[in-house]
């Protein structure tokens, strides 16, 4: 490519990335601070929105586990075994991504709502699902499921059992060959999928709005309490709220998403998948 | 097939590609499973016994590396997994690395070794455990062939030192030849014959032995070496009369097609001086004559597959 093109490019790239997500987010920000920032402050320390907060969390620290034990547990089974079916599973664990997640949280109300499937017997013994916590953990976990698997299958298949069977070998049994062999090997393809599974159960709406019915103080969401403030004349509160929710996102992919490996390894690994019989000379010779 | 590996002896399971010589190897360690028949070490039967207790150290073809760890973690390992006092892990790794000699790469990363130190990493690795067996899956297949050479030599001292009873596979004759004190040649899951490599280089039972193990040529209907043919110029002398076609120079050892009386062709190995001797070139009339050294299969298969006296360390038995 010639180099004339390439600060049109350039300019292109960011150009798109501003008017799609700067900008907009930009004056999200601008606009929760527009009326001071006691104002926003006071906006996001209602108990409404620190309700909403704190189920926010909540969820996070109950689907995003579930997703991630799930995720990890399928990816082993499908890169390790090929068994009738197994494309099955392997089809429908991309199911979420491909259904709107409103129709994700419509199928949940079919299913475990008062008229559904296990209605009856979930009424019977005084379990809420719908319009309660476990609905909304089952919505957020049900369309972040497929972003573990999908980050961390490839990475299996590449490395292949050799190790496994090498820790084997030398006398590990299955856990702990997990634990001390194969999970550092997916470690990083792991922390990226778990980030991923946080930032979408976090952002969540279509799904948990659905099952969730939106009651302020019992059953919002961060989300759902940003869509209230916009509808009910709280500018400020839905902004504030956004602002909130964005850092949050954020502190995630920063505490998550960065790798630790990185900055300790300091050595290139290109020649892993190349191994050159080139032996240093001072010390091979017999 | 029934395969006896004697105490202390290195044995290579020698055959062609996709012979099932891995897969042998594999059954030993416990990585794969029999369809019939039993694996014995130590006079224990193990053919129920889970790899990770067979006490057996298993050296992959890519070595397969922990790639996360250090060359030190990874050589630990086996000890660390058995739970070992943390002096004597450092105590018995650093030991272990002297011996494969890559202690001043200890903390470096797989991916920082070149093949041949992973190779001496993987050793090192599978040695820590202080297995009852050894085995190597094509220990020298995947490096290039100035550092195999110096593998080679380098695991044979090694062996003299340590001893332990090892069994590698490849399908190099040439490197079995050099490294192993008996070779078990395996063709199409088939055990074709056992016994030390200059044995059966003399006496192979088999034609596919025979030519596995080095050069032959067709001669009155059976497969000979051609350094076993005499080639000379005395008419008076026992021979069948031929012309020669083309003389090749090997560096010390010569070539020599020749085209028999009889319409068929042979090639003989001639060593330099003697070619030198009979002067040879391209149209000469000889006369060739197979050496009364030599032996047929059929010698060989009177004397049998001798096994030495030295206590049973593995056994084999597998049906097919």
């Amino acid at each position: 490519m010639t180099s004339g093109w390439r600060w049109p490019i350039r300019v292109a790239a960011f150009g798109y990335l501003a008017l799609l997500v700067v900008i907009p987010v930009a004056s999200v920000f601008y606009r929760a601070f527009e009326h001071g920032f006691a104002a926003a402050w006071d906006a996001v320390t209602t108990p409404d929105a620190l309700h909403a907060l704190w189920l926010t969390m909540l969820v996070v620290l109950i689907a995003v586990p579930l997703d991630t034990v799930f995720g990890v547990g399928v990816a082993l089974i499908l890169a390790r075994h090929r068994f009738p079916g197994s494309w099955l599973l392997d089809a429908l664990v991309d199911i979420p991504l491909a259904i709107s997640p409103v129709v994700i949280g419509l199928s949940l109300i079919l299913v475990y709502g008062r008229s559904g499937w296990f209605g009856d017997w979930l009424a019977a013994h005084g379990i809420q699902v719908i319009f309660s916590l476990p609905g909304i953990v089952m919505a957020s976990a049900a369309v972040a499921l497929p972003y573990v698997v999908r980050e961390v299958l490839p990475v299996l298949q590449e490395i292949g059992t050799e190790q496994e069977q090498a820790a084997a070998t030398l006398g590990a049994g299955p856990l702990t060959t997990f634990r001390r062999i194969t999970l550092p090997s997916i470690r990083r393809s792991l922390s990226y999928g778990v980030t991923l599974t946080t930032a979408r159960v976090l952002g969540e709406f279509g799904a948990v709005v659905i099952v969730s019915g939106a009651i302020a103080g019992r059953t919002q969401t961060l989300t759902l309490f940003i869509q209230d403030g916009i509808e009910n004349l709280n500018p400020t509160g839905a902004y504030a709220g956004a602002v909130i929710l964005a850092m949050l996102a954020l502190l995630v992919l920063l505490v998550l998403g960065s790798d630790p490996e990185r900055r300790k390894r300091r050595w290139p690994s290109a020649s892993e998948t190349s191994p050159s019989g080139s032996e240093t000379p001072s010390r091979s010779t017999m | 097939m029934s395969l006896e590996v004697p105490e202390g002896s290195l044995t290579a399971l020698l055959g062609p590609s996709g012979g099932g010589k891995s897969t042998l190897l594999r059954i030993i360690a416990g990585l794969e499973v029999p369809d019939t028949g039993s694996v014995e070490i130590d006079g224990e039967d193990v053919t129920a016994v889970p790899v990770r207790d067979r006490g057996i150290g298993f050296c992959f073809q890519h070595y397969a590396p922990f790639r996360h760890l250090t060359v030190r973690r990874n050589v630990a390992f086996g000890l660390e997994v058995r739970r070992r006092p943390k002096a004597e892990v450092r105590a018995r790794v650093d030991e272990l690395l002297e011996l494969v000699r890559i202690d001043h790469l200890a903390d470096r990363y797989p991916s920082q070794l070149s093949g041949g130190q992973r190779q001496r990493m993987a050793l090192a690795r599978a040695l820590a455990i202080e297995p009852r067996v050894l085995l190597l899956d094509e220990p020298f297949g995947a490096l290039d062939a100035q550092v195999r050479q110096q593998l080679r030599a380098w695991l044979r001292e090694l062996h003299e030192r340590i001893s332990v009873t090892t069994v590698l596979v490849t399908h190099d004759q040439e490197e079995a030849m050099e490294v192993a004190d008996r070779l078990v040649i395996i063709n199409e899951g088939r055990l074709e014959q056992i016994g030390a490599p200059s044995a059966m280089y003399d006496r192979p039972v088999n034609e596919f032995v025979l030519k596995f193990l080095g050069p032959a040529t067709l001669w009155e209907g059976r497969w000979v070496r051609p350094h076993d043919l005499v080639v000379h110029r005395d008419p008076e002398l026992n021979g069948e009369r031929a012309t020669v076609e083309r003389v090749t120079h090997l560096g010390f050892e010569i070539r020599v097609d020749l085209h028999l009386a009889s319409g068929a062709l042979v090639w003989a190995q001639l060593s330099r001086g003697s070619a030198a001797e009979l002067e040879l070139g391209p149209g000469d009339e000889v006369w060739v004559a197979l050496a009364e050294s030599a032996e047929s299969p059929e010698s060989a298969k009177a004397a049998g597959s001798s096994v030495g006296n030295e206590p049973t360390a593995v056994r084999a038995a597998l049906g097919r």
